[in-house]
């Protein structure tokens, strides 16, 4: 399987590849290189950063491949921003536009009596049925850090709790995105970034 | 509901774990890679490994260690020790570490903790604290000082105030050791734990003077730490992170169980 690992030079690679080799894929990395999303297996856009990163991706017209590929049915997994990347900008951002692929927008979680960012390993509540989270029990334990957050829609295809319910993992078609770090999330991310390297990719997206 | 974190932590040097009691007297426990992958399956949470070797020759060592020990670790990995330069943390992260965690360059030079930020995020940022009280000042607590050179020096800081500094320089965690209780498994220092987390708004991981569960209770109640570090109580088969966690969840402390 290769998988294409997109670079927008927000951090830092080296754990995702990692995990994405340990499951037997065949990675490669792009920071602009079109031609390598034009013929992908998979793609992974990672994050750990600011959503303002993401105009990197317009600038170098990742966005309008990445889009493109989507539309192909080409299986796709953001994390953490990555995932809010997908949907129609982030507060974090105002000026910069995401993906728009699941409506709603990203925000940050509000101040209260507990800390923002939330960092550690909270639990998350699958929906049935959906083919990233197969197999992953109810109240399993993944590895967050995050200040923003994507709110509860039907796309939603896990949620957790931190200050106020969340969408930790978001799916429809080929399209999917997780909140926290399942290449630090020891077995239980590891079952899922799996999963996402095996599912059959559906019909053509549009 | 978020947990609290168990965090491994491994002092290193010349490529070997070692485990020193008030920094001084030193242990041969073994090879990082497998202490750390260990620690992992054993239930920690996340592992530190600070390397304690202060030569040059050693940052080769301490790059090689971490990319082994990185290798097939999958839950979050912090490497501290020695790192001065955006260009060191960058060199631990290609290694393969998710967190660097600074502490005396980011002292002498405050900047090295926005520089890191900046380029790898805050989330990537720790900043430790060697905290020692202060007997003769009014209030112990907050007049602790920071020390440095492995407790051997006060750095003429407030810890409160620069735990505060460093969050708004875009630190992502603090990693506060008392320097009193470090190795003498008689406590955490709750009441200097709780006062640096009441301070900021990002995570307090404890370190420095556990010895039994109770100890972790209470850090995590009265101390309101977000996550404790530990070395000494995983080390020569003393208890692993999984019968630590057991046991928290029975005093109803939230963790990750089963891990």
């Amino acid at each position: 399987m290769r998988v294409t690992v997109i670079d927008y030079k927000a951090g830092n690679l080296t754990s995702v590849l990692k995990a994405l080799r340990h499951l037997g894929a065949e990675t490669e990395v792009t920071d602009g290189d079109l031609s390598v999303v034009d013929r992908t297996e998979r793609i992974v856009l990672p994050g750990v950063g600011h959503f303002a990163a993401t105009a990197r991706l317009d600038a170098t017209g990742l966005t309008t491949a990445i889009r493109a590929a989507i539309g192909r049915g080409v299986p796709f997994l953001g994390i953490c921003v990555g995932m809010q990347w997908l949907y129609a900008g982030s507060s974090e951002a105002p000026e910069q536009p995401g993906l728009g692929y699941f409506p709603a927008s990203c925000a940050r979680f509000s101040e209260g009596s507990e800390k923002v960012p939330h960092v550690g390993w909270n639990s998350i509540e699958a929906r049935a049925g959906s083919r990233l989270l197969a197999g992953v029990e109810p109240g399993e334990y993944v590895y967050f850090t995050h200040s923003y957050k994507a709110p509860v829609t039907p796309d939603t295809a896990a949620t957790s709790y931190y200050i106020e319910t969340f969408a930790s993992a978001v799916e429809r078609g080929n399209v999917m995105g997780v909140q926290f770090h399942p290449e630090k999330s020891g077995e239980t991310g590891l079952k899922i970034l799996g999963n996402f390297l095996t599912i059959r990719a559906k019909g053509k997206q549009c | 509901m978020l947990t609290k974190r168990i965090i491994a932590c491994l002092d290193v040097h010349d490529g070997r774990v070692v485990k020193g009691v008030q920094f001084v007297d030193i242990i041969d426990a073994g090879d990082p890679a497998t202490q750390a992958a260990r620690h992992a399956r054993e239930g920690a949470d996340e592992i530190v490994l600070l390397d304690i070797t202060a030569t040059h020759e050693g940052r080769a060592t301490l790059l090689d260690t971490v990319r082994r020990t990185a290798r097939e670790l999958f839950v979050p990995f912090c490497v501290g020790g020695g790192i001065r330069t955006a260009d060191d943390a960058a060199q631990v992260f290609d290694a393969g570490a998710d967190k660097v965690s600074v502490n005396s360059a980011a002292l002498a030079n405050p900047m090295l903790i926005d520089a890191i930020g900046r380029s790898f995020g805050a989330q990537a940022v720790v900043v430790a604290i060697d905290a020692r009280r202060d007997p003769e000042a009014a209030d112990p607590v907050r007049d602790a000082q920071v020390f440095v050179q492995g407790g051997r020096k006060p750095a003429g800081r407030r810890v409160v105030e620069w735990a505060r500094e460093a969050e708004e320089r875009g630190a992502g965690e603090i990693l506060l050791t008392s320097m009193n209780s470090d190795g003498m498994r008689t406590g955490f220092d709750c009441e200097l734990t709780a006062a640096v987390s009441e301070a900021v708004g990002i995570p307090v991981i404890a370190s420095g003077g556990a010895g039994t569960v109770e100890h972790f209770v209470e850090v995590f109640g009265r101390g309101k730490a977000d996550a404790a570090l530990a070395a000494s109580i995983f080390h020569f088969g003393v208890s692993s992170a999984r019968s630590l966690k057991e046991e928290l969840a029975k005093a109803g402390i939230p963790v990750r169980l089963p891990c």
